[in-house]
């Protein structure tokens, strides 16, 4: 059998991948200095339920240790602080579709006078000046936006929980982001 | 008719389904009542306002708790995977979930057993799941701000948080990214991207931008974005062509801004209330401009 060269070239009709099918977009990688951290992560993360495995990292990982644990990269917030209170937090979390992307760093801040408005990313918070009180948070897409939308306004910054503590996902690590931005501008 | 998929941002929100109604400034499917702050109820009660102002059926809503553990969003995941093949909706919109490329995909495997096929909208989380999945093209609406925009439009982003610098999220490059997001085949038919100016696009370019009228503070108030996809979604479900639903509701959720009059801190509940003054002008005006 012959590969037809034109057959490879001409653009394939894209159908949804079956389910379970290996796609893993939605990934992450941690990254842990020697083995015996990756393995304590591993214990940890699997005694309350995590969807992880351990597997050898890509060539694109400079650091760390010959493994790494796969994680569901949206849910990294949470899991962060999970690692945090077992004592054996990563070196780095990277995706695993693209291991040197890096968060986003840039913060766009917009003057409305009285309230200052900080986005990073795909998240804004915006504090009354003068009290140093949070009234609003607009952006995201994951579930714990509006939740932390609900418990975060009204309150000045001094008050409001973080949403390092009580955020889930990279919307909220975002929201993180603009929150300590807002506490260094105000 | 209608249907809204999406979460409530709490814990131990059952898994229910139902027509909503509004009732003294909440949003009530069933016996439930849900304070409209942003997010799904927002976009709910939204689209239960358009709907009324336009004498349409109210939206039929399917909705769970979740506060970011995923563990709502994952059951009802699995309920529209299980149960969405029989139904008989003419649009849908997906909303808050938790991004999660698998079960997206059994779900996209339910909605391609419906037949005739509804229209298909998506925002938020469930966009970001169906732009990781490869499966953009499914969709007949994306309706993303500017900074989920440059996550669509980086081919590599697997979420918003790493969408990368050098794309930079500015209104200025609201063309190159649209650009990006087809080349690549991260956007839907049709792209309704919120900000300063509203851009309706397909791909092959942008249509129509709305700038007016103008309130700066609107860009803080969270929810805003989720009212405007609930008025699209009314419309497209009216049977108006996508593009000028897009413009139409636009321009709409704009107006009811400017009625609100607008500080950035209003919440979003105060704009919601002008939606269907603001509709009925907006359509009023259409037929006037025909």
């Amino acid at each position: 059998m012959t590969l037809s060269l034109l057959g490879l070239l001409k653009p394939r009709e894209r159908k949804p991948e079956r389910p379970g099918s290996g796609l893993n977009q939605d990934r992450g990688f941690l990254v842990f200095e020697n083995t015996s951290e990756v393995i304590r992560a591993e214990s940890a993360l699997k005694a309350k339920g995590w969807r992880i495995r351990v597997m050898g990292p890509p060539s694109e990982i400079q650091r760390g240790c010959d493994l790494v644990i796969e994680f569901p990269l949206i849910e990294e917030l949470d899991i962060l602080r999970e690692l945090l209170a077992a004592g054996v937090s990563p070196l780095q979390a990277v995706p695993v579709t693209s291991p040197l992307l890096s968060p986003v760093n840039l913060f766009q801040v917009k003057d409305f006078g009285p309230y200052l408005m900080v986005r990073a990313a795909n998240m804004k918070l915006t504090v009354e000046r003068a009290t140093r009180i949070i009234v609003n948070v607009s952006g995201g897409g994951c579930p714990d936006v509006p939740y932390l939308a609900g418990e975060m306004t009204g309150k000045t910054l001094d008050a409001a929980e973080s949403p390092r503590e009580i955020g889930h996902t990279l919307c909220g690590y975002a929201l993180q982001l603009a929150f300590e931005e807002a506490v260094r501008r105000c | 008719m209608l249907k809204i998929v999406g979460t409530v941002p709490e814990t131990d929100f059952p898994l229910v389904s139902g027509e909503a109604a509004l009732e003294n400034g909440f949003v009530t499917v069933g016996n439930k009542r849900i304070p409209v702050n942003r997010g799904t109820p927002a976009l709910l009660a939204a689209a239960t306002c358009a709907a009324k102002a336009l004498d349409r059926p109210a939206p039929f809503a399917h909705l769970v708790g979740d506060t970011g553990l995923g563990h709502g969003s994952r059951r009802l995941y699995a309920d529209l995977a299980e149960n969405l093949g029989g139904s008989d909706f003419g649009t849908i919109i997906f909303h808050y979930l938790q991004p999660d490329v698998d079960w997206h995909n059994r779900v996209l495997f339910a909605l391609e057993k419906i037949n005739p096929r509804p229209a298909l909208i998506a925002d938020a989380g469930f966009m970001y799941a169906a732009k990781m999945s490869g499966q953009a093209k499914a969709y007949d609406l994306f309706t993303p701000d500017i900074g989920e925009l440059a996550f669509l439009a980086d081919k590599d982003a697997p979420h918003p948080f790493y969408a990368r610098g050098f794309i930079l999220h500015r209104e200025e490059r609201v063309l190159d990214m649209i650009q990006r997001a087809y080349k690549h085949g991260n956007a839907a038919g049709c792209l309704l991207v919120k900000g300063e100016r509203d851009y309706v696009a397909g791909p092959d370019g942008v249509h129509e931008t709305v700038d007016g009228p103008v309130e700066e503070a609107m860009e803080a108030v969270g929810g805003t974005g989720d009212t405007l996809s609930g008025i699209v979604s009314v419309l497209i479900d009216s049977s108006m062509d996508i593009r000028q639903a897009c413009a139409a509701a636009a321009r709409a959720n704009r107006l009811a801004g400017r009625y609100a009059r607008p500080t950035p801190a209003t919440q979003v509940g105060e704009i919601i209330r002008h939606i269907p003054r603001a509709l009925n002008e907006v359509l009023v005006q259409k037929t006037l401009d025909f």
